[in-house]
Parts: C-alpha cells; structure tokens; sequence
C-alpha cells in the first residue's frame, strides 16, 4: 500500500507573524520558513506504517514555489520515499479547493491506499484539504486522528472531537488527518538528511494536472487584531480577588 | 435564497449555545433555516424551533445521522445546499469535519473559524494563530463557512417556527463505521460557553496538580482548560487545549495559571474580557496580555485564591 502525504512550506512555528504596513498580508520576507508542523506529524506516521510492513512507499507532495523542495527533503529526511512538487502557476497561498484537487490528480495516477494530511496549516489556519480531498474523491475520512492502526482493509482511528474521542474504524483507501498528539516526529539524523538528497524528487505543475489553482477568495485587507490594552500587577492573592470583585466585576 | 445553518447536536441534544450563538452572528443575511440532523432529535429540533430568528427547521431524523459522521451528514447537505446561498455552522470539531468535505464536493472554497459576517460574500477570520484576521470576499455562487461563536450573544427563546422533515432519504456510509465515543461527563460548564474559564499549564508538573486547577474552577463554576504543553504531558484531556489548534474561548473571565502564553495560546483566548496570569516567571508573555498579573508560585497562590473566595 502506498501513502501520500501533503505537506506545506509554511512560516516556522516559532516566529511571530507580522502584518504589512499596506495590509495586503502577512510578511514573508526573510522569516524561516519549515515544514507545517502537523503535516510533519503526518509524513512520521506514514513512514512508521511503514516500518512495521503496513505500508509499501510513503510519498510526499507539495503544492508550492520551488522553495518548497527544501520542505520536501525535510519530509524525506524523515523517511518518505520519493516526492511531487507542483507549481501552481501563481504567486501566494494556494487556497485548500486548488491543493485537494491537486492532490485529488495525484491519487489518481498513483492510487494508494491512505493519504495522511495535517489538520490544518499554521498560516491560513483552514484546516479544510484533508477533508476536500475526501469529498472530491469520495473516500471515507477520519479527521484529528491521535491514533491509526490498520486492521486489514481497513484502518481504526482515534480522532480528538470535542468532549473526548471518538473511534472510527474506516474502509481503506481513506483520507485521515493528523492531530497534534498522533506522535513525535523523530529529529531527522545527518546521515538521513544526506540520504534525501539522493531521493527521487518529480516536478509537475497544476495546469500538467488539469487544475486550475485559481483562488475562489479574493483579500480585501489583513490587519493587526485589536490589541489589548496594557494591564497591572496586583501584589498578593487578595488584592487579585478584591479587583475582580470590585474593580472587573466578574465574580 | 437564504441561510441554512447546521445546527449543533450532541447525541441526541442540541448544542443550544452555540447554535443560538450562530443565529446572531448570521443575523443580516436574510431567512434562516436550521438542520437538526441526528437520530431521535424530535426534541432537539421543537428547541431548535423555538429559538429568536428561525425561519424553519428542518429534521433530518434516523440512524445514519446518529455519530454525525462526515460523509452521511455531508451527502445530506449536498442535496440540501443547492436551495441555499449560505451554509454555515458554529465551528465546533464536528462541523471543521463535515463543512469542508461539503465544500470539497459542491467545488466551493470553504471558510473556517469566521468571526465577522461582513455581508453576504465577505468574511473575517484569523489567521496565522491569531496574529493578523484577513477580510476576504467570496466568489463562489455557494458560501459555506464555519463560525467561531465565543463573541456573539445567544439568540433568545420565544420563536415558533416550523419543523419539516427534510426531503432526503438517509443513506448510511458503507465504508464508515462509528465504533466508540470516549466522552467525559462533566458537571462543570462547556469550555466555550463557560463564563469564567480557569486554565492550568506546564507548570502545574502532574494529573494529580491539576486538581488545584479543577478546585478553583469548581469554586468560580468556572469550565477548566489547558495549555497544549499540559495536555501533550498527560496531565489535561484533549479536549480541554484553548488555543490555535485547541478551543477558542472568549469568557468574562480567563485565569491562566502556569501558563507562559506562548502565541499558539493566545490564540484561543486573548478574545476574553478579563485575563488574569499567575505564573512565577515574571518575564512570561502571557503577561503582556494580562489585565491582572500575579507574580507567585502557583501552589501557594491558587490555594489561596480558592480558600478567599
């Protein structure tokens, strides 16, 4: 069975998005940039599938500028296999719709049996592609998974829902998403990183896919959100409780 | 052509705030109809009825819908949405499963986590944890977007309207099967509805610690959160994370207690009237968001502050 993985080149989980000062969006510009976090969840669950003999190949795909090669080799320095970049054919942030139809292509010709995404992108913050891609393609989907075991044809999945958990058990092929707590990515090693350098890497491009990556969603403006006005020390447990009684009025 | 907003259902229950949450912050774009789908709802939807602002209720009633499961839920609303301009839900886990994989399969770009209706085509929401919220219009003849729901005042009782049954025959996912809910019964208000919410972190170095979160709560009827730092080391459930990837919450009163705030915290909880921070690190950024800052050792002063009120 094979397994592809979606994976973004996104701004690094540790740096402070800041808006531009024209409000057309977020600032790019020389800020590091890595593989999203959850999608990096996503790639090691699939290369553990495949250590335990459940999976055959575990591929990568990204839809991006060809600065997202470098997320791609992140994603095979964890073990995947081989990796798809495809160019859009535009500038900025692909919207999910235009990934998930993208990706959709790429089941297509590839046909595996799982496609493990992240839950959501730490930019755009949808958390929309897994779930497309499952209904363009008309899988079964098991969201926020924090546990997958494949039983056969099928595969069990443990998903955070509100309240707790809920337990799917889902007919392959499927598409799942990957919450926080699935695993802990491994550090890639050097010897791993070099070896990913070696790994086949193909590039196609949305138009060659027969998708149009044009965005459905045009951006009036980005702003700051509204800042919270600076607040005060209180010195004991008792002056923090008389203000919240008679200063804030909330107990 | 109107708004069709799914409302929230738990087992059989409505999720009646956030549902009426949603009502208020659609208010403005024109009738709105309420889906209950589940199975034994007929209570469930006569609430839904009765909420200020419904147009007509419809009732998706049988056991495919039982676990809300994405794919029966979002075949139904396939069928359903042609009718609609607008299809909308308050963005509980639930729906971020259903919604997109609805928009997947009518070719529209959905929008998660909106918190402004700015009109018909044009949404707000946050983006990068928080850090900036973009406005961006709609295209798509459809719009299909989840809301966050925290800021938006509960529409009220005292509506009558309709209750139909939908017109769709259900049909049970053959390749999707539920086999268990692991759901925590608790006495303690809903984390995203609660008005007082007091949240524990890293710091408070084990499950059993936690209890001193869970005492001050109890005392305030305050819902308990977490940190991802304290639920990824096992001392918090899941489902109590408040921040970018966990829940947004928005009470009169937010009390982080050993918590540093790192941005993917403050994300789901810098909407809060009042925040209160007690950590003993006095250079922690959960402070600069702070309206009240107590810099003190967290096993003295959470005591204390249960013991005072």
């Amino acid at each position: 069975m094979k397994i592809i993985v979606p994976v973004k080149r996104v701004i690094d989980y540790n740096v402070k998005a800041r808006v531009k000062p024209d409000g057309s969006g977020v600032d790019l510009q020389n800020v590091k940039m890595s593989i999203n976090p959850f999608d990096e969840i996503a790639v090691e669950e699939a290369v553990r599938l495949k250590e335990k003999g459940q999976a055959t190949e575990v591929i990568v795909v990204s839809v991006g500028p060809a600065a997202a090669q470098e997320t791609l080799r992140a994603a095979l320095a964890i073990g995947a296999d081989r990796a798809i970049l495809v160019d859009p054919g535009r500038e900025g942030d692909i919207e999910p719709l235009a990934v998930a139809k993208v990706l959709a292509a790429v089941v297509r010709a590839e046909a595996p049996g799982l496609v493990i995404a992240g839950k959501q992108a730490i930019d755009n913050d949808l958390g929309a592609t897994a779930q497309m891609l499952a209904g363009l393609l008309g899988w079964p989907q098991a969201t926020f998974a924090s546990e997958v075991v494949i039983e056969g044809e099928r595969v069990r999945v443990t998903r955070e829902v509100d309240g707790g958990l809920q337990i799917l058990s889902v007919a392959l092929p499927a598409v799942i998403s990957a919450d926080l707590r699935l695993n802990e990515p491994r550090y890639a090693s050097l010897p791993s990183i070099m070896k990913a350098k070696k790994k086949p890497l193909e590039t196609r491009t949305a138009a060659d896919l027969g998708v149009d990556a044009a965005p459905r969603l045009r951006t009036l403006r980005v702003a700051e959100p509204a800042a919270r006005k600076a607040g005060i020390r209180v010195g004991s447990v008792a002056e923090l409780v008389t203000k919240l009684k008679d200063e804030a009025g909330v107990i | 052509m109107g708004v069709l907003l799914v409302a929230d259902v738990n087992g059989a229950a409505l999720g009646r705030d956030a549902t009426a949450r949603a009502l208020s912050a659609l208010a403005g774009l024109g009738d709105v109809d309420v889906l209950v789908a589940g199975d034994g709802v007929a209570a469930a939807a006569a609430e839904a009825a009765a909420l200020q602002g419904v147009s007509k209720v419809l009732v998706a009633d049988d056991p495919a819908y039982a676990r809300q499961l994405a794919e029966p839920v979002a075949d139904l609303l396939a069928v359903l949405a042609t009718g609609y301009s607008h299809v909308a839900a308050p963005a509980t886990a639930s729906a971020q499963n259903i919604l997109p994989r609805l928009a997947g399969m009518l070719d529209v770009m959905v929008l998660t986590n909106v918190i402004q209706v700015v009109d018909a085509d044009t949404f707000a929401r946050p983006i990068y944890a928080g850090n900036a919220v973009e406005t961006v219009k709609s295209t798509d003849a459809v719009k299909i977007f989840t809301l966050r729901t925290a800021k938006f005042t509960a529409a009220g009782a005292g509506g009558g309207a309709e209750v139909v049954p939908v017109p769709v025959a259900a049909k049970a996912s053959a390749s999707s099967a539920w086999v268990e809910d692991r759901i925590a019964v608790s006495e303690r208000p809903e984390l995203t509805a609660a008005k007082i919410v007091v949240s524990g972190g890293r710091a408070l170095g084990s499950k059993e610690n936690f209890a001193l979160i869970e005492g001050l709560a109890d005392k305030l009827g305050a819902a308990v959160g977490a940190s991802r730092a304290a639920v990824d080391s096992g001392f918090a459930p899941n489902d109590w994370q408040v921040g970018q990837t966990g829940k947004n919450v928005a009470p009169d009163l937010y009390v982080a207690v050993g918590i540093s705030g790192a941005i993917q915290h403050l994300a789901g909880m810098k909407d809060s009237k009042i925040i209160v921070a007690i950590n003993k690190d006095e250079e922690a950024p959960i402070f600069k968001v702070a309206d009240y800052g107590l810099v003190a050792d967290l096993f003295e002063a959470v005591p204390e502050m249960t013991g005072a009120l």
